[in-house]
């Protein structure tokens, strides 16, 4: 028998297509849709989300056809160091202040690369800071609190 | 001469001192990012972008653009020095000028890229200059089915431009045009899709998005495979071209302007494509087409003329319309926003200075690239031999400084980490960004003209067909779609692609 071939890609991505489209349906319905001559907030993103899922379909029966390359490695490392530094900024910025909290977001980032040494880790994450106070909070006059209410005791 | 003394104000803005750092600074930056592969302009621009709003909005918007044709100066430049292209537009430039390069004519492939530019950079200037008031007259006739169906040429045209699947670019434009409704409905006032997150009831930063989907996922395919950059550097000598050189490249710089500016105009449109465009033509036309590949001039003259003047023209619907071009000029209407000026028709009358010094600026900034980089050369390769993994830390610690200081919130943050993971999960799902997002730019203009357009005219759809504007504008998206599924052109857009991969 011949084996069932498809495009392990691009179903996924018709997958993820349809499950978006989906998503934005489901909320669409608590909105009102109003009418063509006076369309609700519903209206337009329902017509969108449709599409969306329509399209995905149309991915997901396409992929079904031809055999595609597989979608190659994922940078888990890289995901795992450099998606919590913006986030660790946003979570410090205001406690720890400006300066502590920029230090540590590119310190993590640092460790994205199997390549990065501890202490040039630290000596780079120390001249970008150095770098963004002069910059940014001196120069540009940006109002960040350079150290915030988390460090003084 | 109207367009004589409007030229004369946009230099007097463009020539103040402050206004020439400014420029100078951009095009400086421009090429430096340029240069180092893996970080591109859109990523660039959408970091500088919440900082230039401390500056007069002249100055920010004439660095901005610096950056963006800077990068395609410097692109050029590590493509015939390393044949590794710093840009895409560049990608066909390292074809031929690398091979130039190993024939020890490094030196003479970046004075032809650059003074091929230069000029095509003028002539294009000159084109916006003049097509800039004309088409602003026409844009104010325009009402809100008009602007509907002119976004919708936009989008279309996007989705012909992106790589690969058609139906995954158009599934795209579909996902960023529901991304930009995110917050709350101007009608209405009902949030939609805030997951009952307050601070996302004024709609997604755009820089969040931008800067996740473009700088981010960049980054993260970067860290996938760390493979050591080996240097195999030309030695540069003997700058200037021949005579014959110059005899030979004439032809191709001035078809290559003229393929670059007509196809830089169109919405969606831009310096890639024009690149592409314009090596296949000179192919073609060559006497003696098995030179290409192998050094050929007019494979380095024809390209870097059009990518530098597609670059130029894609400012014209910006500047006249509103309309966004590219991604890049996404973030331009992102920057005119931020400094309260809102994009449209209305900028030419309402801020002529704005207006024609950003056009004056271009210019400078082109001579200034002239002059500069090539000196500079030898600066820009050293560059190269930083290891990429300094500089991801510098790029993130940018990233968040950037997009907290627009607006000081938390959650523009967070929305940067989602839409940095979404973003390269898409490109591994082997879909576009671009699309996605100009989707998301024009997503609320589009749907709050299509619902002013329904309401003028009482419900009736055939309104965006009766309209004679807005009928060709929709005969045009649909002739785009027709031409981009059609099986022939289908099939040379992929080897076009796969040429550049």
């Amino acid at each position: 028998m011949k084996q069932l071939q498809f495009d392990s890609t691009n179903a996924i991505c018709g997958l993820t297509f349809i499950a978006l489209g989906g998503f934005f349906i489901y909320q669409c319905l608590n909105l009102d849709l109003g009418t063509a001559f006076r369309m609700g907030p519903g209206y337009f993103p329902l017509i969108l989300a449709a599409i969306l899922t329509l399209l995905g379909v149309v991915v997901l029966v396409q992929a079904t056809r031809v055999r595609g390359e597989p979608m190659g490695p994922l940078a888990l490392r890289g995901m795992l160091f450099i998606l919590p530094a913006p986030v660790f900024f946003g979570l410090t910025v205001r406690g720890l202040g400006f300066v502590p909290s920029l230090f540590f977001a590119a310190l993590i980032a640092a460790f994205a690369s199997s390549r990065m040494k501890p202490l040039l880790a630290v000596v780079l994450a120390g001249a970008i800071t150095l770098f963004s106070v002069l910059v940014f909070s001196y120069a540009l006059g940006l109002p960040f609190e350079r150290f915030g209410p988390w460090t003084r005791l | 001469m109207d367009l004589v003394s409007n030229l004369a104000l946009g230099f007097s803005t463009a020539l103040s001192p402050e206004n020439l750092a400014f420029c100078l600074i951009g095009v400086l930056l421009g090429t430096l990012i340029g240069v180092l592969p893996g970080i591109g302009a859109t990523a660039t621009i959408a970091m500088l972008l919440p900082i230039t709003f401390k500056l007069e909005p002249v100055s920010s918007l004439i660095m901005l653009a610096g950056i963006y044709y800077g990068a395609q100066y410097g692109g050029s430049t590590t493509a015939i020095l390393i044949n590794m292209p710093g840009e895409s537009s560049s990608a066909v430039t390292a074809i031929d000028g690398y091979q130039m390069a190993r024939k020890g004519r490094a030196g003479a492939a970046l004075s032809i890229a650059a003074l091929g530019s230069f000029f095509a950079g003028t002539v294009s200037t000159f084109l916006v200059a003049i097509f800039a008031i004309p088409l602003t007259a026409i844009a104010l006739k325009f009402g809100a089915a008009e602007y509907f169906s002119l976004m919708v040429v936009g989008l279309v045209s996007s989705i012909a431009l992106a790589h690969g699947s058609i139906v995954k670019a158009l599934a795209m434009v579909a996902l960023g045009l529901l991304l930009g409704l995110v917050g709350t409905d101007i009608y209405t006032g009902t949030p939609r899709f805030t997951l009952g997150i307050r601070e996302y009831a004024d709609g997604l930063n755009f820089v969040a998005v931008a800067v996740g989907v473009f700088g981010i996922a960049e980054i993260l395919r970067n860290l996938e495979g760390e493979k050591t950059r080996s240097l195999l550097m030309a030695k540069v000598s003997g700058l200037w071209p021949t005579r014959d050189d110059f005899r030979r490249m004439a032809g191709p710089v001035l078809r290559g302007t003229a393929i670059g500016s007509a196809l830089g105009i169109l919405p969606g449109g831009g310096a890639i494509l024009a690149a592409f465009a314009s090596y296949t033509v000179e192919k073609r036309v060559s006497d003696n087409p098995g030179e290409f590949g192998q050094g050929a001039i007019a494979g380095v003259a024809g390209p870097e003329s059009a990518n530098n003047a597609g670059a130029q023209t894609s400012f014209i619907p910006l500047l006249t319309l509103g309309i966004p071009a590219n991604p890049v000029m996404a973030l331009m209407v992102g920057a005119m926003i931020i400094q309260g000026i809102v994009p449209g028709p209305n900028v030419a009358t309402e801020q002529p200075t704005l207006f024609w010094g950003i056009i004056a600026s271009m210019w400078i900034g082109n001579l200034m690239l002239v002059v500069l980089n090539l000196p500079l050369i030898g600066l820009w390769v050293k560059l190269l031999t930083v290891p990429y993994y300094v500089l991801f830390p510098i790029i993130m610690a940018f990233c968040s400084i950037g997009v907290y200081s627009v607006n000081s919130n938390v959650y523009d943050l967070y929305a940067v980490a989602l839409f940095g993971l979404g973003g390269y999960l898409l490109v591994k799902l082997r879909c576009e960004p671009a699309p996605l997002l100009l989707g998301f730019v024009l997503g609320p203009l589009l749907e709050e003209n299509l619902r002013r357009a329904m309401i003028l005219s009482r419900g009736d759809p055939t309104t965006f067909v009766t309209r004679p504007i807005s009928a060709f504008l929709l005969a045009l998206a649909l002739a785009v779609l027709i031409i981009v599924f059609l099986p022939s052109v289908k099939k040379k857009r992929e080897e076009v692609f796969q040429e550049e991969d």
